[in-house]
């Protein structure tokens, strides 16, 4: 074992960045491979709340204490990724009174404030309240930008010397002597940033210490060294609104069911959720049913839900684990609470470390307690800082508040840049060159794309998620292709066009499950835009291997001679 | 206040236009009514008529040769090619000198705001210039605050498709100090007017321009810019940077808002006028009345500031565009013409409607009503929903424009031939 110890942290969602910053600001020397983007699996993929614990107050009331303290935590040190817009839990006629009640009961306990309201007062808050709903009880429920704080995570690690390789997929783990020591790499396109087009390389990257903290994946690294880990991975299908219909969080103030949620998301609200056992993280049905109950059930609380535009809809696959024996059968009671499996203790297997369970709001703490564990392993003695240092853009509050310069750019977009950005604002903001808005829908500026490639490469979802570029209306329609003229000229033609190909497809794929009425005719604009004013689509449509594949497709077959050459004697 | 015509149109795009006009030469009486404003400043401004085949072939050369094997019901195959003949004729003479491409039946290849190159038909005069089977090299131009045109990487692209000349790029930054994030009409306003208007910039926009421009210059013989070459004169514009720079200039046509298109609207409105046709735009028609045996439309219903007001014709003209113009609308349970109620043939699951590839083979992209050849809508039977109704342009159905660069084309030709059929039919 060399001066310093090191880990390998395998997963870059919420916890494995948050061990990632944990351990790094402990002075570890750390590694963090992902297999896709920062936040691929179930971090960008979640609805986006910030608990206040409220919703495990009568069940799982451990889990609600932990709720209520990270969520203060996170509202210091994330400030720029949180927006407090409180909650409501809310009563319809039909609901069980003694439930409300028992719910009420339960956020006392749990030391989670609440107000009860009137089913008048509730509507004055949020109008679009139906009618019937009797009454709510008003918690500190706030929305979270996961992606943003997964990338700040991320961020905090490098700035404490960790290293940080996305799209590097771990393909085997390296047992010597009956010891975990590390894990064999393939770099989708080298070490370092994604490259389109580059060469992968592999990497056998050696630690003292090895992190699972791959989720719903969990099972896959531990069958690579024999270990059963019994991860349940558990679909949920989030559909996002056009607007932001309410400005707090709703909450159906039922004991537990389907399509009970709407958080209010940056210009979005989000609609949640359903809880279907999967058997592959990776490929299951994403269903209509399952957008339409969204809508069907949500619009019991918001009746404009009914008739509102959604512009896309997204599955997140949550990484629920129960021990041995359990045997719960349906998914949705499976505890949401979070599991430390020590391979050496577990399966006689040292030098590894499995995280399974937990939530998204609670990811700092699952993060502290593994890291506490390592250390402990490892004989180091440090202790967890990041409940105070706050995370990057986020330090210093004045800087969003002061009458600051606006770089030259209109109101709106000024402002909702420097929300992104937080303290990071100036430094990413003030160029001196032109920087124009590339995505009118989220306000986002050259600048910050230009800041968000040179931290991510060629890939431009990577640049979405920091960014929000391309998140809005038109679903990339007017930008993506703005985007990705960016990567020019540092990077070729060629690279710039596989990465737009990536993007545009992403952003289809979502889109798909909301195309009807005003989306649908969204949609036919930006394939009307993209394939007949750009002809993107006779190039991409032998690469999506649809219709035909023939060589002219490629447009390097094209007789220029044979098309009109212009009129005779014309200009 | 009743109002009654021989032919009403519904819809004021590329097609309402085109028919409008079609059944006032055959001598109709004839009133336009549109809603809102048309998606003529959506396109790029080109006039395409078939640059693929339904089963991707091409780029085409001749799109006439292709229109033969054209499957049953594709608007083509319903109208015969001596509509779409006559339909671009028709388009040749309301343009007159500010289109070209009517010299030859091949197609113009066209650089495209991404560097790809596209087939047309009719290209705008201030486009001719730039034809990828030039053999002139081009220097294009692009401006520092107006994305979507990266001119280094659309030349790097034009040269790796092989065209036949030397394509090289350049950013500059317009002569006028612009905010962060200008519109892109701005561009076109400030290069009408050949002025800033304001202490900062003296003298001549244009030739301003042309002072950063010509600096990039190092033999090209013609210069391209993104498609903000002015608005109401685009002529004088180019005139002036051609002088100037003492080269060709072409504009690279872009996307929304685009300039071709709202030159274009601005022309054919003004051509509307000159052939007598009525105009009303602003209000939307919200419903009809059927004839006693309800084979026939006697009146349609427009909403005049919540007041109904019913507009009689012998022919109607349903022009209302597609999914874009919102001819064609749908919600979760199924698509409709919400005018007429005309029958939308569309798979009962929406999860049909689309393919999983961004550019796949989209059912939605060929949604619109199932004419006769006669262009009258017809019902889920096969039979004719009204007699004296038919449609035109993208309210059609059996045919992807986006795919088969056909969009004006289908316009021309189907506005035409549901003008004249109606004209002929008072």
């Amino acid at each position: 074992m060399g001066a310093t110890p090191s880990v390998l942290v395998i997963g870059g969602g919420s916890t494995g960045c948050g061990i990632a910053r944990d351990l790094s600001m402990r002075g570890l020397s750390v590694t963090l491979v992902e297999q896709g983007n920062l936040t691929h699996g179930t971090t960008g993929r979640m609805h986006g709340l910030l608990h206040s614990g409220g919703r495990y107050a009568v069940a799982d009331q451990a889990s609600a204490e932990e709720c209520i303290q990270e969520t203060r935590v996170l509202e210091d040190i994330a400030s720029h990724c949180v927006e407090e817009t409180g909650g409501l839990f809310v009563k319809r006629p039909e609901d069980s009174e003694e439930y409300f009640e028992q719910k009420l009961r339960g956020c006392e306990e749990c030391g989670i404030p609440t107000e009860v309201l009137s089913g008048r007062e509730a509507r004055k808050r949020e109008p679009y309240l139906a009618a019937d709903v009797d009454k709510a009880i008003a918690v500190p429920d706030g929305a979270v930008d996961p992606f943003r704080l997964c990338v700040a995570n991320a961020a905090s690690a490098q700035n404490h010397g960790a290293r940080i390789e996305t799209h590097a997929e771990v393909t085997d783990l390296l047992v010597e002597a009956g010891e975990v020591v590390g894990a064999e790499v393939t770099h989708e396109s080298g070490p370092g940033t994604r490259t389109h087009g580059k060469a992968g390389t592999t990497e056998r990257i050696e630690a003292d210490h090895v992190i699972n903290a791959t989720g719903a994946w969990a099972g896959r690294i531990g069958d690579m060294a024999g270990l059963d880990v019994n991860v349940r991975p558990s679909k949920g299908v989030m559909t996002v609104m056009n607007v932001r219909q309410v400005d707090t969080v709703i909450n159906r103030c039922i004991p537990k069911g389907n399509a009970d949620i709407v958080v209010p998301h940056e210009t979005t609200c989000i609609l949640g959720t359903t809880d279907e056992e999967v058997e592959d993280p990776e490929d299951y049905p994403e269903e209509e049913w399952e957008v339409d109950l969204m809508i069907d059930e949500l619009s019991k609380l918001l009746p404009v839900l009914q008739e509102a535009r959604t512009i896309r809809s997204y599955w997140g696959v949550r990484p629920l684990y129960e021990p041995p024996g359990e045997g719960t059968a349906d998914s949705e009671d499976i505890t949401r609470d979070f599991f430390l499996l020590d391979h050496a203790d577990r399966d006689g297997l040292p030098g590894l470390t499995t995280i399974v369970g937990g939530k998204f709001t609670t990811y700092r703490m699952m993060a502290e307690d593994i890291s506490d564990h390592v250390c402990d392993r490892l004989g180091v003695s440090a202790s967890c800082r990041t409940a105070e240092v706050p995370l990057p853009g986020s330090r210093d509050e004045r800087v969003l508040d002061d009458a600051m310069d606006e770089f030259g750019l209109t109101s709106p977009v000024a402002r909702r840049s420097k929300q992104r950005l937080g303290d990071r604002a100036s430094e990413v903001l003030d160029t001196d060159g032109p920087n124009p808005v590339i995505c009118s829908c989220e306000g986002v500026t050259r600048a910050e794309v230009q800041d968000a490639i040179d931290q991510s490469g060629t890939d431009l979802n990577a640049v979405r998620i920091r960014t929000r570029a391309s998140m809005g209306n038109c679903q990339g329609g007017f930008c993506t292709h703005a985007m990705a003229q960016e990567l020019h000229p540092e990077y070729e033609p060629g690279q710039a066009e596989a990465a737009l190909d990536e993007l545009y497809q992403e952003r289809w794929k979502g889109q798909r499950h909301g195309l009807w009425g005003e989306q649908l005719s969204q949609a036919m604009l930006s394939y009307a835009l993209h394939a007949t004013t750009m002809n993107r689509d006779h190039a991409t449509r032998s690469a999506a291997g649809s219709r035909t594949a023939s060589d002219a497709d490629a447009g390097e077959t094209v007789d220029f001679e044979a098309f009109d050459g212009g009129a005779p004697g014309g200009d | 206040m009743a109002i009654e015509q021989e032919v009403l149109v519904v819809g004021g795009g590329l097609a309402g236009v085109t028919a409008a006009v079609s059944a006032a030469r055959t001598g109709a009486d004839v009133r336009l009514v549109s809603y809102k404003q048309p998606t003529l400043r959506n396109a790029s401004g080109l006039i395409d008529v078939l640059g693929y085949t339904p089963d991707g072939e091409g780029p085409l050369v001749d799109p006439f040769a292709a229109l033969d094997d054209l499957p049953e019901g594709h608007p083509y195959e319903r109208v015969g090619a001596d509509a779409v003949e006559s339909g671009l004729a028709l388009f040749d003479d309301l343009t007159d000198s500010t289109y070209e491409g009517n010299h030859t039946e091949r197609n113009a290849l066209i650089p495209t705001q991404g560097g790809r190159v596209k087939p047309t038909a009719r290209y705008p005069a201030s486009v001719a210039a730039g034809l990828a089977s030039d053999e002139r090299d081009a220097l294009l131009v692009g401006f520092e605050r107006l994305v979507g045109f990266d001119a280094p990487l659309s030349a790097a692209r034009l040269n790796a498709a092989g065209a036949p000349f030397e394509a090289r790029g350049a950013t500059v930054e317009f002569p006028v100090a612009l905010s962060a994030d200008p519109k892109v009409t701005r561009f076109a306003h400030l290069l009408d007017r050949d002025e800033a208007g304001e202490e900062r910039q003296e003298g001549s926009v244009r030739r301003a321009l042309v002072e950063r421009v010509v600096t990039h210059l190092d033999g090209e013989q013609r210069v391209g810019f993104p498609a903000v070459l002015g608005d109401d004169h685009p002529e004088e514009v180019r005139a002036d940077l051609e002088a100037d720079l003492g080269v060709d200039v072409f504009e690279v046509p872009m996307g929304p808002p685009s300039l071709p298109g709202l030159r274009l609207e601005d022309r054919l409105y003004d051509a509307l006028d000159a052939e007598g046709v009525r105009i009303e735009t602003g209000n939307p028609v919200v419903g009809y009345e059927a004839g006693a045996d309800g084979d026939r439309v006697e009146a349609v219903a427009v909403d005049r500031s919540g007041a109904t007001v019913p507009y009689a014709a012998e022919q109607f003209v349903l022009a209302t565009g597609g999914l874009v113009g919102k001819g064609i609308d749908s919600d979760r349970e199924g698509v409709e013409e919400p005018v007429f109620d005309c029958h939308v043939g569309h798979p009962p699951d929406r999860y049909d409607w689309f393919d999983d590839r961004a550019f796949g083979d989209h059912r939605f992209a060929r949604f619109g009503v199932d004419p006769d050849r006669e262009l009258r809508p017809r019902n889920g039977r096969g039979a004719v929903e009204f007699d004296n109704l038919r449609a035109a342009g993208a309210v059609l159905g059996n045919y992807d424009f986006a795919a088969e660069k056909s969009g004006s084309g289908v316009s021309l030709a189907t506005g035409f031939h549901a003008g004249r059929l109606a004209g002929e039919n008072t």
